[in-house]
């Protein structure tokens, strides 16, 4: 059953990447018949994909069944023994049904939104594979198949941020986020390589098993004895920066808005970015015998997390501010792991992921409505024209600021709760970083639902005209999400980090008893319960007044603070920074190379140096044959000379 | 023996310089003229040596047939005078080292000749005490090296007719018999027979 | 010194053989006078072989010279054929206007 889940949508790719090479116009009489097809079968694929992972979780984590499936053998290489195996546990459980259900929505709202688009069958087969690639990762019996899923989900990303590659921006936006992921993996990989070395097996069950006997050794590293698991985890750590866009590896996700809003959903709120997420948790065992590594983990969180929503707060592009408030919300979860409160982190992690996606098909839906126009300074009064649209987002924000009952109040309040109570520096830290965090989310959230669906509108005569509310194929995906969004925090609860939550996650996550953060949680004082959702109604009423009731003041501010303002809305000079230190110099570098070195040097001295001296050569020679017959003559006679004076001095 | 010194030396000086004069003369036909006088005085010194017909043969073939060729072709493509171009004097030194390292080498392989002695015995054709020397050509060329003089022969043949054919030139307008064409006409070809009505005309 | 000997006929011989050449690639003027030069070689040869002659007693230089002598003429009238036919179609001898085969 769990083959099935994973490889369906393998087949439902292939299907629709041949139908993707097929060209279209030969049956005159439907002529989209082909994306027709491809629609409904990878559509078909990801939903029976989805109704078996239901059943799995039920019987995996609700009944407490963990299965592994041996497909068959990878590499036999000395001790190193690698094979396809298919673990399920409750934490792949529940990642089964977050990535299927968030998936096939996708793709039945990428019907309806991508319905223009020539290429539809490429894109559902991009799709498919990515959700291929994602089940992979989260099913790996051992690091060196999760590295697979992990790269797999890379390409696709690549491949779905540029699936419009005629423009420019997609080209390089795609290519700059799978550099910056390269870099990430890079760190993964060393990971690996340093878990194999002191291990000397890089499957789950052997490692967590033998981790508590090598909890002590230390490993040389450039000359010096470090903690070898630290080093280990660190490392690893660096993956998951790279692929879960926290700080210093975050340039890419922005970016990643170029390609087709499905895409953003899928892969930029759901699913891809929370791949690091899952690693970490995944990796719990070995995290958590490295309390430095764990340290690290909880600050890069909670700065991300501030980090990003100072940037959401000024960004203009209703996707952009989109993808900064999913960058603060990794943060979050991160540094919930980062505190030992793995669970609390995959909570926020499903409930995000139902919440995100329905605030990115949301805005897709806005886009669709407004002909294209991604700018909320052109946007405004669109609440009377597009309503189901503007209640579903209202219902995401709401959840997004975790205003009670929504998904996001029980899973951001836990979080913050364990924060405060695993009295450390660095909970501490990530505790008043994500109260802060979550006020800003509130502020820009309301400033995105303020200035799209409120107001006086700020557009044009013919896209106002052109206004429309979305086809029902775009609208129950939304509906759905909004449910989960809805309902999940409040029925995930005891499962995830209540009552029922070691019966539930059985072996899945490890929490040492030294790491009382979850627990203590439960015993934090009144005002930390519920000075999240205060700050969160105070963000809300501060938006109101600076985009409803009083407009001028955000202009009056932002010149009063213009340096600030412009530190903040140039993403802090991250890209330029990067620039300044990476991508100049090795441009600068590769140029010289490519000019200096290979043309002038190589080429020069090697075919064009040879064909010059050959050319040089023989017209030299050529000048030699001047047609005056004396001249012949004269070499005739000289030769002669030479020739007798040589014989003469008997050399 | 000092009338033998002083003609050779007299000879061999006016040979020379007349050598000299054809190269460097400016008048083409002085050049010729030089030409025939270095044939004299060489013949002169063939004489010297003993070998009286070709000294003969060099002035009736050599000034008689080649210098009087020469001198119809100068006066033939009417050359004239040429200035000395500043080129001449440029290649000059070069010119005057080169010939003299070569004379300089073939004086010396020369003087310093010695016989070997079994060159002695290795003389094809002895020269006959009595006879004189054009008896004794004579009586070696026709009957030793004849298959030679043939091939001689069939060389002059064969410049003869390279000369003509390659200054032949068939001049346009110019009409000439055809022998073979009048022979070969039938009074058919040339003669037609009408019959003539009385008082209508052709 | 008066005592003329061998060498002394090879070195007039030689000395009309270097003329010859020093013709060949000093004049500027015309080519007649190149052919001229070949003339003046071939004669300083014929020296050459009839002082051996003289010098062995044996006839086979003379006959040998005689035969020189045939092909220097039938050499002189064809390169003066080709000089005709050059200038017929030229219009110039001079040595200098002579670079047809630049290469």
């Amino acid at each position: 059953m769990i083959a099935t889940v994973v490889f369906l949508p393998l087949l439902a790719s292939l299907t629709a990447g041949i139908l993707a090479f097929i060209s279209r116009g030969e049956d005159k009489k439907n002529p989209n018949r082909l994306d027709k097809i491809s629609q409904y079968v990878t559509c078909a694929a990801l939903i029976i994909s989805t109704a078996i992972s239901i059943l799995i979780f039920k019987d995996v984590a609700l009944s407490g069944n963990v299965q592994n499936l041996y497909l068959f053998n990878w590499i036999g290489s000395g001790t190193l023994n690698i094979s396809w195996s298919l673990k399920v546990d409750s934490l792949t459980a529940v990642m089964l049904i977050v990535v299927t259900v968030v998936s096939s929505m996708v793709h039945i709202y990428s019907i309806g939104y991508m319905n223009h688009d020539p290429k539809i069958p490429r894109f559902m087969a991009y799709l498919s594979l990515f959700t291929f690639f994602m089940l992979m990762l989260v099913t790996a019996d051992n690091l060196v198949q999760m590295f697979f899923g992990w790269e797999g989900v890379g390409l696709a990303s690549y491949l779905l941020i540029g699936f419009w590659y005629h423009k420019p921006s997609a080209n390089s936006a795609a290519i700059k986020a799978f550099v910056v992921n390269r870099v990430g993996d890079f760190g993964f990989m060393l990971g690996i390589f340093t878990v194999y070395l002191i291990f000397d097996t890089v499957s789950f069950e052997e490692i967590f098993a033998a981790v508590p006997q090598k909890a002590n050794d230390t490993i040389k590293l450039f000359g010096g004895d470090f903690h070898a698991i630290t080093i280990a985890c660190l490392l690893l750590f660096i993956g998951a920066m790279g692929k879960s866009a926290q700080l210093g590896l975050h340039t890419w996700l922005p970016d990643a808005m170029e390609g087709p809003t499905p895409v953003s959903a899928l892969i930029h709120a759901a699913t891809m970015v929370t791949a690091g997420v899952f690693m970490v948790a995944r990796l719990s065992p070995l995290f958590e015998f490295s309390d430095t590594a764990l340290t690290v983990v909880t600050i890069v969180g909670g700065s991300t997390a501030i980090f990003a929503a100072t940037i959401a707060c000024t960004q203009n592009d209703i996707k952009r501010v989109i993808a900064y408030s999913t960058c603060s919300q990794l943060g979050y979860m991160f540094f919930a792991c980062g505190i030992s409160a793995y669970s609390a982190g995959v909570f926020h992690l499903m409930t995000h992921g139902f919440f995100k996606a329905l605030l990115f098909l949301g805005a897709g839906s806005v886009i669709h409505a407004m002909s294209d126009e991604q700018d909320m300074r052109k946007m405004g009064g669109l609440g009377k024209h597009i309503k189901v649209t503007y209640v579903l987002v209202f219902i995401g924000s709401l959840a997004l600021v975790g205003i009670w009952p929504f998904a996001g109040f029980y899973s951001k309040d836990i979080i913050l709760e364990a924060a405060w109570a695993a009295h450390t520096n660095a909970g501490n830290y990530a505790f008043w970083m994500g109260v802060s965090a979550a006020f800003l989310t509130a502020f820009y959230s309301w400033r995105l639902i303020i200035m799209t669906f409120h107001g006086n509108s700020r557009s044009d005569e013919t896209v106002l005209a052109h206004v429309h509310e979305s086809p029902k194929v775009m609208l129950i995906p939304l509906i759905v999400l909004a449910v989960g969004a809805g309902f999940s925090g409040y029925i995930g609860y005891t499962y995830f980090v209540g009552q029922n939550a070691s019966l539930f996650w059985g072996n899945a996550i490890l929490v040492l008893d030294t790491h009382t953060a979850l627990e203590a949680a439960h015993h934090a004082p009144i005002w930390v319960k519920y000075l999240p959702m205060g700050v969160g109604f105070f963000g809300i009423f501060l938006a109101y007044v600076f985009y409803m009731w009083c407009p001028r003041l955000p202009g009056l501010i932002v010149e009063n603070i213009r340096p600030l303002y412009n530190f903040v809305f140039n993403k802090w000079y991250f890209d330029e920074l990067y620039g300044l230190l990476f991508v100049n110099p090795v441009l600068y570098l590769g140029r010289n190379l490519w000019k200096t070195g290979d043309g002038a040097v190589i080429d020069g001295i090697g075919p064009d140096g040879i064909s010059a001296a050959a050319l040089n050569l023989t017209k030299r020679i050529a000048q030699l044959q001047t047609g005056y017959l004396y001249h012949y003559a004269f070499a005739m006679i000289g030769g002669i000379i030479v020739l007798i004076s040589i014989y003469m001095l008997g050399v | 023996m000092i009338i033998q010194g002083l003609t050779f030396y007299m000879f061999s000086l006016v040979a020379i310089t007349s050598a000299l004069l054809v190269v460097t003369s400016r008048n083409p036909v002085h050049s010729v003229l030089f030409l025939i006088l270095a044939f004299f005085n060489v013949a002169g010194l063939f004489v010297l040596l003993g070998a009286e017909f070709l000294a003969m043969i060099l002035v009736v073939v050599y000034v008689g047939a080649v210098a009087v060729l020469f001198m119809f072709v100068v006066m033939m493509l009417d050359i004239n005078f040429v200035e000395l171009r500043q080129g001449f004097l440029q290649y000059l030194p070069y010119g005057i080292v080169i010939g003299l390292v070569l004379l300089a080498e073939l004086v010396i392989v020369m003087s310093g000749w010695q016989l070997s002695p079994e060159s002695l015995n290795a003389i094809a054709a002895p020269i006959p005490e009595a006879a004189t020397n054009t008896h004794a050509l004579g009586a070696i060329i026709y009957t030793d090296y004849i298959y030679s003089f043939q091939v001689a022969g069939f060389i002059l043949l064969i410049a003869m007719i390279g000369a003509i054919v390659l200054t032949h030139r068939k001049r346009p307008g110019i009409r000439k018999q055809k022998i073979e064409n009048q022979l070969a006409r039938k009074p058919e070809d040339s003669i037609e027979i009408h019959k003539v009505q009385s008082g209508k005309g052709i | 010194m008066f005592e003329v000997g061998l060498s002394h006929y090879l070195i007039v011989a030689a000395i009309i053989f270097s003329l010859g050449i020093f013709g060949i690639f000093m004049n500027r003027k015309n080519v007649i006078v190149i052919l001229m030069s070949v003339e003046l070689m071939l004669l300083a040869v014929n020296i050459n072989l009839v002082a051996f002659s003289a010098e062995h007693r044996d006839l086979v230089g003379q006959i040998f010279s005689l035969f020189v002598l045939t092909v220097a003429a039938a050499e002189a009238s064809i390169g003066l054929a080709i000089l005709v036919v050059f200038f017929r179609n030229r219009g110039s001898i001079a040595v200098e206007d002579i670079n047809k085969m630049k290469g």
